[in-house]
């Protein structure tokens, strides 16, 4: 895992959490823990990729990261310095060096404004260059992803989604960030598109050595795409290290299900492990382990004692009956 | 007899005189207790296929076919009533939003029973004891009480399966499900197709399922079609045409998915995008994508060629 290398981790998270209290009714509250003792460590031009499936804490996890939202505890270090720690001054100097690209490309552009604005956008708020400055910067940021110069005075409307998706990853780009989290960038796009802008984002990595948090719920981009991967569930990871260990050998029942649900076009590879029924309402988590109602191996301990990211068979896993589990598998 | 025969199917929209055609000559054929799926990327004429078939198509939209055959009834031949009482009953439909496709101002169990109501009328305790046995079929545990719900109370996969108890209410004979996964987590994807298929078998009915994810149509469906800008661009077994593609375009297709980029680094993508209502080229559609154009694919249109079960839409067929 990135433990192994001496190399100072780009972004570096300790503990965090981020909870939201809802009303429960007139007087009553109640916490969700949409994000709840996340560590990882992430290095510069590596990707690591955030997996599971809807209201499992992945987007909340970008907008923390992203500082769009504030976590309620924890530790966030970008390149070594504590990202709370922070005055409003050092804030705005590190925002610049994390950029988000979003899921929809037909939602995050402004359909009123030209490209050459949105995408110059970002340089007009934080950087003191003048307009013409400014144009040659967007022209020159333009060619890298993609788009032909005479786009610069059309309008988001004129752009199929993959265009659109590109845009959004120049204006990403502008302000020379270390870190893009791209939330779902691809999960809006057709096949054959999607691989022109996995292909792009590549590039660009190698080219510029960004990192990236790639956050998405298609386990085959991210089999493709990542150097690493964290499995959520409910808020917590279940599974974290590498992802070529974890893709071959997945070991916590969660990871294990969710690759037998995947289709592959391959009928073969597959083996059927099937969830029975759905996502708990993180309003009223069980006592224990999150996963124990859906979980094929579940026990009287799951639901009394709640586990631990703990490292097994090089990885982590949150599973109190992992080493059980994997003998009675072998 | 085939269970759904349709010949030449076109639907058009816009002005007469310069229409866009969404659905360009289709031909399809689908037997008893068979899975077609159909693929392709959006604005590949999908969905309006299947709405052409149920009749969905509203005013600007104009459908024409040699043959839409339902169990040897000409479905555009027939008056309006007769029409309204094969489709939904007979014939049902799965939409791709099961969010939005249940009105949310009525309960699950008025919407299932309102189905039940047109097309097999009994009394209110019968088709009430029926729609709790359809609930049960569908995998909703507890189901009595579930029948007061409201679909905002609902999950994605329950509102999913309760458009499912719908769609069966009626023993159909053939059930269109357009993308019934798509707007669903993978493990929850697996049960509702799981579901599916286990239906679709019990019954011995027609399905044709559509979507753009190729691995989920590899695993369900026996015949495919393939589909690029409203035309039908190979037709073969899921073995045949996933292993062996012949057509540059689903090759092209099966080769930008991740899943088969073992090994290198990027992947291969098709150029370009499906053409729209002004810009389609002359010729092959796909010519200006296709890495294989010849001039003889600028100007001549290829025709959709070779035996009933394995045909190709192309000059220079890939393998050949």
């Amino acid at each position: 895992m990135n433990g192994q290398s001496s190399k100072i981790p780009v972004l570096e998270v300790k503990h965090l959490n981020r909870y939201y209290t809802v009303k429960k009714g007139l007087f009553e509250k109640a916490t969700v823990k949409a994000v709840n003792n996340i560590n990882f460590q992430l290095e510069a031009g590596k990707t690591l990729a955030v997996v599971g499936e809807s209201g499992c804490g992945k987007s909340t996890l970008a907008k923390v990261l992203t500082m769009i939202d504030e976590p309620t505890s924890g530790e966030i270090f970008f390149d070594g310095q504590n990202l709370l720690d922070c005055s409003a001054e050092e804030r705005k100097a590190l925002r610049q060096k994390v950029q988000i690209i979003f899921q929809d490309p037909y939602g995050s552009l402004n359909p009123r404004k030209k490209l050459g604005t949105i995408i110059g956008e970002p340089l007009k708020i934080n950087t003191t260059l003048s307009g013409p400055e400014r144009k040659k910067r967007v022209q020159a940021m333009m060619a890298k992803v993609g788009l032909r110069p005479e786009f610069f005075d059309r309008y988001p409307h004129m752009f199929s989604g993959g265009q659109r998706q590109r845009i959004a990853v120049a204006r990403a780009l502008m302000l020379n960030p270390k870190i893009v989290i791209a939330d779902e960038p691809v999960s809006a796009l057709d096949v054959s598109i999607q691989a022109q802008v996995l292909n792009l984002l590549m590039d660009l990595q190698d080219e510029l050595g960004l990192a990236y948090v790639f956050i998405s719920h298609d386990l085959s981009v991210v089999e493709h795409i990542a150097n690493d991967v964290i499995v959520m569930y409910l808020g917590q990871i279940v599974e974290y290290g590498n992802t070529k260990t974890i893709f071959s050998n997945p070991r916590h029942p969660y990871t294990q299900a969710l690759l037998a649900s995947t289709p592959k076009i391959d009928r073969t590879k597959r083996q059927k492990i099937r969830l029975s029924g759905e996502i708990p309402s993180p309003l009223q988590l069980p006592e224990g382990c999150p996963f124990q109602s859906r979980c094929v191996h579940s026990e009287s301990l799951c639901s009394n004692q709640r586990p631990e990211l703990e490292s097994f068979d090089q990885r982590k896993v949150a599973c109190l009956r992992i080493k059980e589990i994997s003998d009675t598998l072998q | 007899m085939s269970l759904l025969e349709i010949k030449n199917l076109t639907v058009e929209f816009g002005s007469i005189e310069k229409p866009f055609r969404a659905v360009d000559a289709v031909n399809l054929r689908l037997d008893e207790g068979e899975v077609l799926g159909i693929v392709g990327e959006s604005g590949s004429g999908k969905s309006v296929s299947a709405l052409a078939t149920m009749g969905l198509i509203e005013f600007p939209g104009r459908v024409r076919a040699e043959e839409l055959k339902f169990q040897g009834r000409d479905l555009l031949r027939i008056n309006d009533k007769q029409r309204r009482s094969i489709t939904g009953a007979d014939i049902a439909m799965i939409f791709q939003e099961p969010m939005t496709s249940l009105n949310p101002c009525f309960t699950v169990g008025y919407q299932i029973i309102e189905t039940l109501k047109v097309h097999q009328p009994d009394t209110r305790k019968q088709m009430k004891a029926r729609a709790v046995e359809l609930l049960e079929q569908v995998g909703i545990p507890d189901p009595v009480p579930r029948l007061k719900l409201f679909p905002h109370q609902l999950s994605g996969g329950m509102s999913q399966r309760v458009m499912i108890a719908i769609a069966i209410a009626c023993n159909p004979r053939l059930l269109i499900a357009d993308e019934p996964t798509t707007a669903l987590d993978v493990t929850i994807q697996a049960q509702i197709m799981d579901l599916l298929l286990e239906l679709q078998e019990k019954s011995k009915m027609g399905m044709v399922l559509i979507s753009h994810d190729l691995a989920l149509i590899a695993e369900a469906a026996g015949q495919v079609v393939v589909m690029y800008a409203g035309q039908v661009v190979e037709i073969g077994t899921a073995e045949e045409l996933f292993y062996t593609p012949k057509h540059p375009y689903t090759a092209a297709l099966i080769n930008s998915l991740p899943e088969h980029a073992k090994g290198k680094k990027r992947l291969d993508s098709l150029a370009g995008v499906v053409p729209g209502m002004y810009d389609r080229p002359s010729g092959c559609l796909l010519n200006p994508r296709c890495q294989y154009a010849t001039d003889r694919c600028r100007n001549e249109e290829p025709e959709l060629k070779g035996p009933l079960k394995r045909q190709v839409k192309c000059h220079t067929p890939l393998g050949e």
